[in-house]
């Protein structure tokens, strides 16, 4: 409280001038901002791609190949994203509050093009849209080898990216930059998370056998959980490393029944994991040894079927009961089940999120200046989700944000069509994580 | 896992592996040998058999059924192809076939995604072949080594076809000379016909067979595609034999190479392939000089 002042201005036009002075000093960051940006030379597709009334997006996603049903999946998140800000969604402003209708009162629109979750496809897709579109933001991959081309792209073209589904160490390790940034949990979190549950419920010094994707993402996620359970004594009796997209995995299943492993730790992704999982119950695996799943797969308990999974452990990034818990996150669900029919997976979630914070961001910079935009991103500010309070560590561009472990339940205990999994457990995302150099990550320039 | 149990088991997954590409190949190769064309949708009608049966399967819950089903749809799907588009193919150059077969897979397989979407669909082989077969030193899904014994019964109707038949002679002497068999007054384009029926309902009857081991997915014939390319290089293209013959080699390959590194395992198929391009080039059972 501030005390009486005799000399105070008191006439109308000392009211008026202390008033714009207010209203100015109040305006002063968005105009510095803005002034700044205007005096800078063009970085990417900026100011080109944001000089219209609207914006553009590129989408880069696979609708064909072994990933091609969570492709599809996070395609519907970043598709309500763009018409809950499109729109003005109560949702959208409870993550980014500054957002009124689109990004700084600019429409979004976007451009969709097929991956196949190759990286050639998505960079010649994404160079595509920047240079016939001046996209200002890209987006896709639902595998670790494509975003971290798409990371590069970025980093070479100066125009942002926020991930898909990533889960490769590499992304935000070795392979990160300055202008891309992740939502989701990775092959560190998801082991430090499970590691603890698998050594609880099974004990100490276990045998385990991998299978092992051969890309960037199945090698970080198995050595995260090799170097995690190391600690408790476990040994890898086998690593059996496939081709993405195998079309069949008798072999590797023949070597891992014949070695003598307590657990079975599946890192293939997408189609892979489902007839990997569906073929080692036919080659009688699961009645030698507990199968776990370190970073979950969308769509994976319908497609396995057959009650596989009931008891079956997983890390994953988001399940639709966190709804139970987390305000935002039943907002989120029934937005999602009402516009597309079906309760969403965490593919949909993470690319919604992953839109609302870099909007959350542009409104924050006042501009779509690349720089900024990152510098918002890196200022380390609290940001609302649907799972709590997170926020971008600066030195990597990795969210800091919790990892939920699951656990498949029986058939006979699903309360409804959809009730695949039991949140067990939501582990602070913090203490999960690797120093922020401990991968090598070295983000390079702004400009 | 270099072990004699191991190594025994991974020698009886090879077998199971090489007799679905010996039969597959076979469907490719002769309608190569007979028509001259490089079929590339012959992945595509793979899969396509696959989901014809899964319809079938859905509708009367009876496995024979959709083996029929897969078999037969392929077959006229085969015959209809052969009439309205590759017919106008024969006396063009191969790179204009290699086209428009790679043109008809894509359709296939997206017209596929569009009814059926990406999704993983089961078709469950019967009751009596599920579960496991306990060898002792090893325990294998009966329903694969069932299939060992199907996929043989049909390799050995086709070659008793092509071998023991007049068709089968004719379709022989088609992939000889097939001049002089027009020549001779035989109608060599309905012969063709029903040769690219018979190649496509291999490749279904593949495909459905195949279903409950793999699940189907609209991809599953591209991978499938290109191990079949090299079961056909390494046996000789055009011929029968050669195909099974190939296909038990690249299974074995397969198979083997993974009980030592499973990294390795489609490298050395290639290898193998190479080997047999630099060492025979017509393949270890097909004619030097063959078109």
């Amino acid at each position: 409280m501030s005390e009486f002042d005799p000399t105070a201005p008191k006439g109308r036009r000392d009211f008026i001038r202390t008033s714009l002075g207010a209203v100015g000093a109040l305006a002063l960051p968005g105009f510095a901002t803005r002034a700044m940006a205007a005096d800078q030379p063009p970085v990417g597709t900026w100011p080109a791609g944001a000089q219209g009334d609207s914006v553009f997006v590129g989408i880069a996603v696979p609708r064909t190949g072994t990933y091609a049903v969570q492709g599809e999946d996070e395609l519907k998140g970043w598709q309500l994203a763009v018409e809950h800000l499109n729109s003005g969604h109560p949702l959208m402003k409870a993550i980014s509050p500054k957002t009124r209708k689109g990004v700084l009162n600019k429409e979004v629109k976007y451009g969709v093009a097929d991956s196949a979750a190759k990286p050639n496809n998505a960079v010649q897709a994404e160079q595509r849209f920047i240079t016939e579109n001046k996209a200002i933001l890209m987006t896709g991959s639902t595998s670790s080898a494509v975003a971290v081309a798409m990371n590069k792209l970025a980093q070479r073209e100066k125009v942002l990216y926020v991930t898909g589904i990533s889960g490769s160490n590499d992304t935000t390790g070795k392979d990160c930059v300055r202008y891309g940034f992740r939502q989701n949990f990775y092959g560190q979190t998801a082991a430090a998370a499970l590691g603890p549950i698998l050594v609880k419920v099974y004990g100490k010094n276990k045998k385990a056998a991998y299978m092992t994707p051969d890309y960037t993402y199945g090698h970080t996620v198995t050595k995260s959980m090799q170097d995690y359970l190391a600690t408790a004594g476990w040994t890898t009796s086998t690593n059996q490393v496939s081709p993405l997209g195998a079309p069949d995995f008798p072999s590797y299943l023949l070597n891992i029944a014949n070695s003598g492993a307590d657990v079975l730790i599946n890192v293939n992704w997408g189609h892979d994991a489902v007839l990997s999982i569906q073929q080692a119950q036919r080659f009688g695996i699961f009645e030698k040894m507990k199968l776990a799943v370190p970073y979950q797969i969308p769509f994976l308990a319908p497609e396995v079927g057959g009650n596989l999974l009931a008891g079956v452990y997983a890390a994953t990034d988001f399940w639709w009961t966190l709804q139970d818990k987390y305000p935002l996150a039943k907002q989120f669900v029934e937005a999602f089940e009402k516009r597309w029919g079906y309760k969403p997976e965490w593919g949909a979630n993470n690319a919604y999120m992953s839109f609302a914070f870099w909007a959350d961001a542009g409104e924050n910079a006042g501009s779509f200046y690349p720089p900024d935009v990152i510098k918002s991103f890196e200022s380390g500010r609290k940001l609302q989700s649907t799972v709590g309070e997170v926020y971008f560590r600066k030195e990597d561009h990795q969210l800091v944000r919790p990892v939920v472990i699951v656990q498949g339940k029986k058939q006979s205990d699903m309360k409804n069509k959809e009730d695949f999994w039991e949140v067990v457990e939501i582990m602070p995302g913090a203490p999960l994580m690797q120093k922020p150099d401990a991968f090598g990550c070295n983000l390079g320039d702004y400009t | 896992m270099i072990n004699w149990t191991n190594f025994v088991s991974q020698l009886i997954n090879g077998l199971a592996l090489g007799a679905l590409l010996a039969l597959i190949s076979s469907g490719l190769t002769i309608i190569y040998g007979t028509l001259g064309v490089l079929n590339l949708a012959h992945g595509a009608m793979f899969m396509l058999g696959g989901y014809a049966g899964y319809m079938a399967w859905t509708a009367t819950g009876s496995f024979i059924v959709a083996v029929a089903a897969g078999a037969l749809a392929l077959m006229a799907f085969g015959l209809l192809l052969e009439r309205v588009v590759i017919r106008y193919f024969y006396s063009r150059p191969h790179e204009d076939q290699l086209l428009v077969t790679f043109g008809l897979s894509i359709v296939i397989v997206e017209a596929v995604r569009f009814f059926f979407g990406s999704e993983t669909r089961l078709v469950p082989a019967p009751d009596v072949l599920n579960g496991v077969v306990s060898l002792g030193f090893m325990i294998y899904p009966k329903y694969r080594l069932v299939l060992v014994g199907i996929v043989a019964a049909a390799l050995l109707a086709l070659f008793l076809v092509l071998y023991r038949t007049r068709l089968g002679m004719i379709v022989r002497a088609g992939i000889e000379d097939p001049v002089m068999v027009d020549s001779l007054g035989i109608d060599v384009y309905r012969v063709f016909m029903v040769v690219f029926g018979i190649g496509a309902m291999a490749a279904g009857f593949a495909g459905i067979v195949n279903a409950p081991v793999v699940s189907l997915t609209p991809e599953i014939g591209e991978a499938i595609l290109v191990q079949t390319f090299v079961v056909v290089v390494i046996g000789g293209v055009g011929s029968f034999p050669g195909a099974v013959l190939g296909g038990l080699i690249a299974g074995e390959i397969i198979s083997i190479t993974s009980m030592i590194n499973p990294g390795y395992a489609y490298v050395m198929l290639f290898a193998a392939m190479t080997l047999v391009l630099v060492m025979r080039p017509h393949g270890l059972l097909g004619t030097p000089g063959r078109e």
